[in-house]
């Protein structure tokens, strides 16, 4: 079932959550909606299960306007950061209270609610803790409980409010995998809400990226990440080089350097900011012969299982990160001390004063 | 008073047993032997000569002319006319303010509006005045000459100086037990599982039966008592409204009063060793209530533990 919503405005006090936000949820899809605390993610996802009510704007369900109705009867399944299992229930009432709190005409026989939450816990493999209560679960355990009464009331879309936020980071990968692979069983339209980049990426088949209430990008996984519309995208989606200069032509001319630009419409002589992520960068060893990119000088190396962090200075003083192999950086000889050229593979260039507004992660390094 | 005995022995058996060595290692929160003894002894001072002695007196001063005078003092038709009413008021203010209670935490813990924090203050009101006040209130607008006195007694209803008047005193200065006991409570336990429950389908009433309550049951039974214990306890409030009419409009705190006066001791301190008995069984049930519910808070500390 296809969610859409329409102008939604929302605002708490002076703070503006929502600002003419309109977005199509296609049915079926697992989407993520990322983006930093406060960027209205959640309050976006709390307006469509109609637990928070929108200022303005209107929210479809399958084409039918459901902005007026009420929480109970939009019939959407939603999980929560922090489970809000019911605490003084065992596993098995958690799981049934939606089927029986149902009206007398449309409840289950008994029978068939003990058999349908026995196949629910079946399906999040943990049947065996029917009789346990919430609190005598751990916190991956918890979420899956969540999930399975979310749907037990057969939901028409699955609403998750950063689900994997209160794990820790073993039990959140394992448990990302696994809503994935559920995913691709039950086909159920899903929205989740994370501000976890990396999960974002795996688990989602589009990601929605949010920044001060607005929508700054929609996208495949690979497409954000691989084209950021903006400078928010590209600081906010994994690490990322910053190359202040001037545009000439297809180059980007930084100091005394020119760096080869991918296609962009940026004016001639236009001030600008070249993006470039760690693993983009190639390093060379400079023995004085090569003429090419950037000269610096490694500062620190960083190892981290198969690849390296090397943290370098331009000589203009500026800060830079690159990310290789290990092996690779083996090959090279390069240590702590020596003095490289950078030459950027591809360099996305966005106009000086719009990254004012951005918060790429080095840009304060 | 437990712990005080156990810190004691705990003193007197380090005395005994620590050794200089001991001492050197003593943990960074520990006093020396003299702080802790001189603390110790003032606690248990004070405990003695402001609370057990006076509950002793009590008894001591009732069963002073033996079991007979004693349940002479109890039997007698003024002072059972003073325990059903008393009786009678605690079994209509106490599920009011239970109501009350409840539907105010209910609307401060789990809604924004505007004026929260003035109705807060407001709940907080007869904490803060003085009974008499309170009583004072109720004879300003009820009385003769209070605002509804003309209208009142030309319907010919009695409240003041009646039990209509003691019940709304005692409504009045016993509200705040139970909204004050739940509000932080459900503050803590904020929102989330009433949203769960509603996004399932539940009604509102569904919600708060089968959700809400059994998550403040321990809360709500404490305030309760705290309540009942106050209601049947209040003093000035019902003092004032009441008129003080032998057999009629006398709660057992005012019989007691009124037969100390008439330096029928015997028969004061009979009743008043049923009030006193009410707070004991009060503050049993109180520590009961308290053991049961850090039990369930130690169930919900129980957590945590790995995946598999």
């Amino acid at each position: 079932m296809s969610i859409s919503v329409s102008n939604i405005n929302k605002r708490f006090g002076s703070f503006t959550a929502l600002n003419d936000v309109t977005l199509e949820f296609p049915s079926g899809h697992l989407v993520a909606l990322l983006g930093p605390s406060g960027c209205g993610k959640t309050t976006l996802l709390r307006i469509i299960a109609g637990l928070e009510k929108a200022d303005s704007g209107e929210v479809f369900l399958e084409g039918v306007n459901a902005s007026k109705l009420h929480v109970r009867e939009r019939e959407v399944g939603f999980v929560f950061q922090h489970y809000a299992l019911f605490r003084h229930m065992t596993v098995f009432d958690n799981v049934a209270f939606g089927l029986r709190v149902k009206h007398r005409d449309l409840r289950l026989s008994d029978a068939k609610i003990r058999r349908k939450v026995q196949d629910l816990l079946q399906l999040v493999q943990l049947d065996w803790l029917a009789d346990r209560y919430p609190a005598q679960l751990s916190g991956g355990q918890r979420q899956r409980i969540a999930l399975a009464r979310a749907l037990a009331v057969e939901p028409r879309v699955l609403l998750l409010d950063e689900p994997f936020g209160a794990l820790d980071a073993k039990v959140r990968k394992e448990l990302r995998r696994w809503l994935r692979q559920l995913h691709d069983e039950l086909h159920i339209t899903s929205i989740f809400v994370t501000h976890d980049q990396e999960e974002a990426l795996e688990v989602a088949d589009r990601v929605v990226l949010m920044d001060h209430g607005k929508v700054e990008q929609i996208g495949t996984p690979d497409e954000v990440y691989d084209h950021p519309a903006s400078p928010f995208v590209y600081g906010f989606l994994g690490s990322v080089n910053l190359f202040h200069g001037r545009v000439d032509g297809q180059e980007l001319r930084v100091g005394d350097h020119a760096l080869q630009l991918e296609a962009h419409d940026l004016a001639h002589d236009a001030s600008a900011i070249g993006y470039v992520r760690p693993h983009e960068v190639q390093l060379l060893v400079d023995d004085g012969e090569v003429q090419d990119g950037l000269p610096a000088h490694v500062l620190r190396i960083v190892s981290s299982g198969a690849l390296a962090t090397v943290e370098l200075t331009r000589d203009d003083g500026e800060h830079v990160e690159v990310t290789v192999f290990r092996d690779y950086l083996r090959q090279l000889g390069v240590q702590e001390g020596d003095r490289v050229r950078l030459k950027p593979q591809r360099i996305r260039v966005f106009p000086a004063e719009s990254a004012k507004l951005a918060t790429p992660q080095l840009a304060a390094a | 008073m437990a712990a005080a005995t156990t810190s004691v022995i705990c003193a007197i058996s380090n005395i005994f047993f620590s050794t200089p060595d001991a001492s050197r290692r003593r943990p960074a929160t520990s006093e020396a032997f003299w702080v802790r003894a001189v603390l110790i002894a003032l606690a248990l001072a004070f405990f003695g000569l402001f609370l057990l002695m006076p509950l002793a007196a009590v008894f001591a001063e009732a069963f002073k002319k033996g079991w007979s005078a004693y349940a002479a003092g109890v039997v007698d038709a003024d002072a059972l006319s003073a325990i059903k009413l008393t009786l009678l008021v605690a079994a209509i203010a106490v599920p009011l303010n239970l109501v009350f209670g409840v539907a105010a935490a209910w609307a401060i813990a789990k809604f924004e509006f505007r004026g929260k924090q003035f109705l807060i203050t407001l709940i907080d009101l007869p904490f803060s005045v003085s009974p008499v006040i309170s009583g004072l209130i109720y004879v300003l607008l009820f009385g003769a000459q209070g605002w509804f006195g003309a209208v009142l007694e030309a319907h010919d209803i009695r409240i003041l100086f009646a039990v209509p008047g003691i019940v709304l005193a005692t409504v009045f200065v016993t509200f705040p037990f139970v909204a004050r006991e739940l509000i932080p409570l459900m503050q803590a336990q904020g929102t989330d599982e009433e949203e769960a429950a509603v996004v399932l389908g539940a009604s509102g009433w569904t919600t708060f039966r089968q959700v809400t309550l059994p998550n403040i049951k321990w809360g709500l039974l404490y305030g309760v008592i705290l309540c009942n214990a106050r209601a049947m306890g209040e003093f000035g409030a019902v003092s004032v409204v009441s008129g003080h009419i032998r057999g009629r409009t006398n709660t057992m705190p005012l019989q007691v009063e009124i037969l100390y006066n008439e330096y029928n001791f015997v028969a004061a301190f009979a009743v008043a060793t049923l009030l006193a008995l009410l707070a004991l069984l009060t503050l049993g049930v109180k520590s009961l209530i308290e053991w049961h519910a850090a039990d369930g808070g130690q169930q919900n500390a129980f957590i945590e533990r790995g995946e598999k």
